[in-house]
């Protein structure tokens, strides 16, 4: 079955009914499709969130400061400085999203290329391998103090630091998977009809590794939210009086004994987004496995 | 076996070395002039002059660069910009909190994941192993600095179990020491429980369906041995790797950990360091952070070829 797959999928009919039964795979999995739905939803929330909050998310109203959840006009209570909670949770999320899709972008587009490199030339293998190494060295958060040393404490910065962080995974995946697909029989056969390295490369392997690349993309912005949150809350990411869940946290934790639901709801936004992506991560790559039958 | 270890230890070194350039360049990429940064309070022109001349400011790059690395072994990172103290004394103070942190959390983590994960690969399809994938799913995606600020709302405060905050050092009171820093070290180990538990679990799936495990059953074996004498150990090269992989990862949580509870280790010595520009003080926690990680996962390899004897011969990680 892995055998005669692998080589198929490269044939358009093939891989049509490749993705058709990947996509009912999914289908049948209620678990995949709770996660899809739950992120659909918070993708259009976080999409619109600047028209639909139901208030600005600078709003301040020293009169109603600390309002519990289920305060009319406050379904989610209201912060220190008397801002709706749902609101700045909404674009919290917004920003989240960002970070994590940001994030994800930058390792692919390095990542990517460095790990089909490494996998099809041999000789580019131990120079990529040594610069893995030397990403793998600098903790994300380090990579981040560094970076907000240097060019100070921002969206986009964070993003760049939890991304630069995340190429070893992306090189780690796509080397091995190139490895895999160069050994088998349509790529020889593409070489031996006389197609240059670089025609192999697009439109024989990467074509083909994009199911371990989306794999690695799913898991890898639940990591860069997470990340995100720590950084923000740490007041190395988003900048206050941006909304981040993470600064919202960071606030919380002060204000911790007077509104103890300050400190539970962003978390549990945040939870809910990484934990969505990594349901529908799993059930992906359950989908994709070609052993998934049998399992 | 020789060979290998030759060459991990000459790539290791390599690496050490590259990422000695790169936070070289780095500081130097930092805004401001370094030797104002250096000086601290004494910001005096004889002052800056003498240290230039004293970290070679006035030299060649390259030259600077062999200075560098010749201050760094000697242990010299300069002297803290905002307290005057020498940075190698906070880090003697900050390290061990650090130290204590990370290990104990590590030998959770351990615990926890690979029994979860062996329990999840032979209770398979059964609820343990739901249950068991569940709480791996939700260590995965919570984040831990919430969880350590709920864990000090509702059962430090609210309950006073556990101190909220502090750190009492070991020698001077070993259960009070226990005391303030078991918390943050289950928070800390919760997240790599759950990498563990997920690498442990697909290893021993692939482990209990080989041959030789159907060999041993074959044979009257108890389950028991057959689990932990056959698949297991063939599973804890996976364990050993992933630990060393997510060191990284534990850096970055301990960092996070620290802040919160309040522990005067490390991490809060970075963070500390970020936002007073401390940049001396930056400068040495990103290198020994790099080189702390290089080293150990050499150390890493070196176990491997201990649990799997078939790496001392071909000298190939499987």
């Amino acid at each position: 079955m892995t055998v005669l797959t692998v080589p198929m999928a490269e044939t358009g009919a093939a891989s049509i009914t490749r993705r058709t039964r990947v996509l009912r795979r999914l289908r049948r999995n209620p678990l995949a499709v709770v996660s899809f739905v739950v992120l659909a939803l918070a993708a259009a929330i976080a999409l619109l969130s600047p028209w639909i909050a139901p208030y600005s998310v600078d709003q301040t109203d020293f009169a109603r400061t600390f309002a519990p959840p289920g305060t009319p006009g406050h379904l989610l209570g209201t912060d220190d400085l008397g801002r709706d909670v749902l609101s700045r949770i909404m674009l919290g999320a917004r920003a989240s999203l960002q970070v994590g899709l940001l994030a994800v972008a930058t390792s692919l587009v390095i990542g990517v290329p460095l790990g089909l490199a490494a996998g099809y030339f041999r000789a580019w293998d131990a120079v990529i391998s040594r610069f893995t190494d030397l990403l793998l060295a600098f903790p994300f958060l380090i990579m981040a103090v560094g970076l907000a040393a240097i060019r100070g404490a921002s969206l986009g910065n964070a993003a760049v630091a939890i991304g630069i962080a995340q190429i070893p995974g992306v090189i780690r995946v796509v080397r091995s998977d190139t490895l895999r697909l160069k050994s088998l029989d349509f790529v020889a056969a593409a070489v031996v009809d006389g197609a240059s390295d670089l025609w192999v490369l697009a439109r024989h392997i990467l074509p083909n590794a994009t199911s371990v690349i989306l794999v690695q993309a799913t898991v890898a912005i639940p990591a860069a939210i997470l990340g995100e949150a720590v950084l923000s809350f740490l007041g190395l990411g988003i900048q206050p009086p941006s909304p981040s869940l993470g600064t919202m946290l960071a606030t919380a934790q002060q204000f911790a004994a007077r509104a103890p639901w300050a400190a539970v709801l962003p978390g549990v936004v945040i939870m809910g987004l990484a934990l969505a992506f990594n349901v529908f991560g799993d059930a992906l790559r359950d989908a994709l496995d070609p052993k998934g039958d049998r399992r | 076996m020789a060979r290998y270890l030759l060459t991990r230890a000459w790539q290791s070194a390599l690496t050490l070395l590259l990422s000695t350039i790169v936070v070289f360049f780095g500081v130097r990429a930092l805004p401001g002039d370094p030797a104002l940064a250096l000086a601290g309070e004494d910001r005096s022109p004889e002052a800056l002059e003498a240290i230039r001349r004293h970290y070679g400011l006035d030299q060649p790059l390259p030259v600077q660069f062999a200075q560098y690395v010749e201050r760094m072994v000697q242990g010299d990172f300069g002297v803290s910009i905002r307290t005057g103290t020498p940075v190698s004394s906070m880090l003697t103070t900050a390290l061990p909190v650090t130290v204590e942190l990370s290990v104990l959390a590590i030998l959770l983590a351990t615990a926890l994941g690979v029994g979860a994960g062996v329990l999840a690969a032979v209770r398979r399809g059964r609820p343990a192993e739901w249950v068991a994938n569940g709480m791996a799913l939700i260590g995965l995606s919570v984040p831990h600095f919430w969880l350590g600020l709920l864990a000090i709302l509702y059962l430090s405060v609210a309950t006073g179990l556990f101190p909220a905050s502090g750190f009492v050092p070991i020698l001077e009171d070993p259960v009070d020491n226990l005391h303030h820093i078991v918390l943050p070290a289950v928070i800390l180990g919760t997240g790599l429980a759950a990498i563990i538990m997920r690498q442990t679990r697909s290893a021993m799936l692939d482990s209990l369906s080989s041959d030789y495990v159907r060999t041993a059953k074959a044979k009257g074996l108890r389950p028991r041995a057959v689990i932990t004498q056959h698949a297991l150990r063939n599973s804890l090269i996976v364990v050993v790797t992933v630990v060393g992989l997510q060191l990284g990862g534990l850096i970055s949580g301990a960092v996070v950990t620290e802040q919160i509870f309040g522990l005067p280790g490390f991490g809060k010595m970075t963070i500390d360091a970020v936002f007073q520009r401390d940049y001396p003080v930056i400068q040495a926690v990103v290198l020994l952070t790099a080189t702390a990680y290089i080293v150990i996962n050499f150390l890493v390899d070196l176990l491997y070829s201990v649990i799997d004897p078939r790496i001392r011969v071909t000298g190939d990680p499987a």
